[in-house]
């Protein structure tokens, strides 16, 4: 482990890596996503791609209310916290890859500055990004450039929206019925309520 | 005399042989596949935008549902994360009988996969076999958590309960005579442990049996050898792990690689193939089958001799004693505490990988402080082995198509999340 994170040290700078749980973490801008990955992939050893997830930040460290609400009264109506953070990155893609060779593990984040939306694509350096990225695209709407193939992959076909963002409400927008009449199935405005049966609450 | 032309043929999502609801565009010239394109999502629930929404232990219910043939084994990862993230220690007995029902669920999977594969590559009979031993690991379950399937046994902090001292019974009734209904419950006369050891001493016959039925058999060989190869180098591309990877050669199990629980402390074998073939990928199941039935007994043996706690006592996390519950303020403080809110992980993220039956079943897990989790991704090892369909059945006939979705085991719930 320390010896990956001084390798890395030598090749990336320390200013990116982080060691949590046992775990590396290499933390990149997003315009350097190809470079790192193909050193990593050539000259680390990294052979496999074990996973790629996108990641919405937008509500990061926002509680339903305030965990130390007692000294103050306790109330449930209370609106929800808004934090004050500034919000430098939305977005990021997090790759988990694996050496089989010299049984090793590493996590790149790549964050994704502003309302930036648009990443490298890494299928040429590992063929099984194909799909994730598709799933990235489909559920937080992460563009990935010189993909071949960026379709959605998890919702129905005509899916409006990217359903693992943050502002995508939990019910949904839409729900779908037959309509004896048309007979066809329409869709309507969900005509459900959100409800939040436990809230969300940081203590520390 | 016509032109003939390539068309498309429309695989799934209602088909026997599809696994669940995978719908297949498959365009083709003649019987031979020229491209696969596997269309997923039928069965999406949002898996991962719910568990957002819902304290921590409410979640471990919706593991079972992800690769629903091999419940407990997600359950593992998911709890290994919470617990890592909690710096959680949990007491050893409770590592080993997770270890026990992480080998039966391998087991359970296996069958499943042996029944389903070979029924839909054209013999009957092994699925009728299969389910016969399938049904006593089922009831294992059934009589630990009191549930078949969706089991949610481990809990953060170790499991819900000890191993029951008495096997259930089969109860008297009209459809079988009482010579019957004693032959039945000859091997549930003791308790748990009893029953899984009986199973764990006949269940290499069975495989025998499974295997009499298939291995040399002339049209099993011709349905699956050379059918589907996948090269070290491609199935590394390609992101396999599991049976899927060790079918091509590779020698790679995260359980002898990266240990977790109490594995290290197994002694058992990592099969792998030659060719990489779908029949290399069935003789390496067949052969794990029989290292999970030598990891079993290695933990019955364990077991045995070590009674002790099975659940952490660290009441932010485990819930107290019931009777604790009577006449101890803090006891009861605790249980309100756990079940209205939960409890709260600190800042971070943590990925956990177990290796499940289909491969690395990994938990990526973010946490902001809260009582939920702010991103939980699932890393569903049939994800990556269907997204590899195009390439494996390029240039095969389209009832190798059968075989391969076969051989790479795919249970849609995990797929789509």
């Amino acid at each position: 482990m320390s010896e990956l994170k001084k390798q890395l040290n030598d090749v990336f700078g320390a200013d990116g890596i982080t060691e949590a749980y046992g775990e590396l973490t290499l933390t990149i801008d997003s315009g350097a996503i190809i470079e790192t990955c193909t050193k990593l992939r050539d000259d680390f050893n990294f052979e496999i791609l074990v996973d790629l997830s996108g990641i919405d930040y937008l509500t990061y460290g926002e509680s339903d209310w305030d965990g130390n609400a007692s000294s103050s009264g306790y109330g449930r109506g209370r609106a929800a916290q808004q934090s004050q953070r500034t919000q430098s990155h939305r977005f990021g893609v997090v790759y988990h890859m694996l050496s089989v060779s010299d049984n090793k593990r590493l996590r790149v984040k790549a964050l994704l500055a502003g309302d930036n939306l648009i990443i490298e694509s890494v299928t040429g350096i590992w063929n099984s990004a194909d799909w994730y990225e598709r799933e990235a695209f489909d559920l937080f709407g992460i563009l990935f450039e010189n993909h071949t193939d960026l379709r959605r992959i998890l919702t129905d076909y005509g899916f409006v929206g990217h359903p693992l963002r943050k502002d995508f409400p939990m019910i949904g927008e839409v729900e779908m019925r037959y309509d004896e009449e048309l007979g066809r199935v329409v869709y309507e405005p969900v005509s459900i309520e959100p409800n939040i049966t436990v809230p969300r609450v940081i203590r520390k | 005399m016509s032109e003939m032309r390539n068309y498309t043929l429309n695989f799934g999502p209602q088909h026997p042989a599809a696994h669940g609801v995978l719908r297949l565009i498959l365009e083709m010239d003649g019987e031979v596949v020229e491209r696969a394109d596997p269309h997923i999502g039928l069965l999406h629930r949002g898996t991962e935008k719910l568990a957002e929404s819902k304290p921590y232990n409410q979640s471990i219910g919706y593991m079972d549902r992800l690769d629903y043939v091999s419940m407990m084994c997600n359950e593992h990862a998911y709890v290994m994360a919470i617990e890592t993230m909690l710096g959680l220690e949990i007491p050893e007995r409770a590592e080993y009988i997770r270890v026990m029902f992480d080998e039966i669920t391998r087991i359970l999977n296996h069958l499943m996969w042996l029944g389903t594969h070979a029924l839909d590559v054209g013999a009957m009979s092994v699925f009728l076999y299969a389910f016969r031993e399938r049904e006593k690991l089922i009831d294992c379950y059934e009589a630990v958590s009191g549930s078949r399937m969706h089991a949610t046994y481990y809990r953060p902090g170790g499991v819900y309960r000890d191993l029951p001292d008495k096997m259930p019974q089969y109860l008297e009734s009209k459809l079988r005579s009482a010579k019957e209904l004693e032959a039945m419950n000859a091997n549930r006369q003791g308790s748990l442990l009893d029953f899984i050891a009986d199973f764990a001493a006949n269940f290499p016959d069975s495989i025998d049996q499974y295997s009499g039925l298939l291995t040399d058999n002339r049209i099993w060989k011709q349905r699956l050898v050379n059918i589907g190869i996948v090269t070290p180098e491609r199935a590394m591309q390609l992101g396999f792990t599991g049976p899927m990877l060790r079918g091509s050669g590779i020698e790679w199990d995260i359980r002898k690689n990266e240990p977790y629980s109490v594995y290290d402390k197994m002694e058992f074998d990592i099969p792998i193939g030659v060719t990489g073939d779908s029949y290399d990928r069935y003789l390496v199941r067949m052969e794990e089958m029989r290292q999970s039935t030598r990891i079993i007994e290695q933990c019955i043996t364990w077991l045995r001799a070590n009674p002790g706690p099975v659940m952490s006592d660290d009441h932010k996390v485990a819930p107290p004693k019931r009777s604790d519950m009577k006449d101890d303020m803090e006891s009861l403080i605790h249980h309100f505490k756990l079940f209205t809110e939960g409890y709260c992980l600190p800042e971070g993220e943590v990925y956990s990988a177990i290796e499940n039956p289909k491969g690395e079943f990994g938990v990526y897990l973010v946490s902001d402080g809260a009582n939920k989790p702010y991103r939980i991704k699932m890393r569903a090892p049939g994800f990556a082995h269907l997204a590899a369909m195009d390439e494996m059945a390029r240039g095969h006939m389209l009832s190798d198509v059968v075989t391969i979705i076969g051989t790479q085991d795919i249970v849609f719930g995990e797929i789509d999340r």
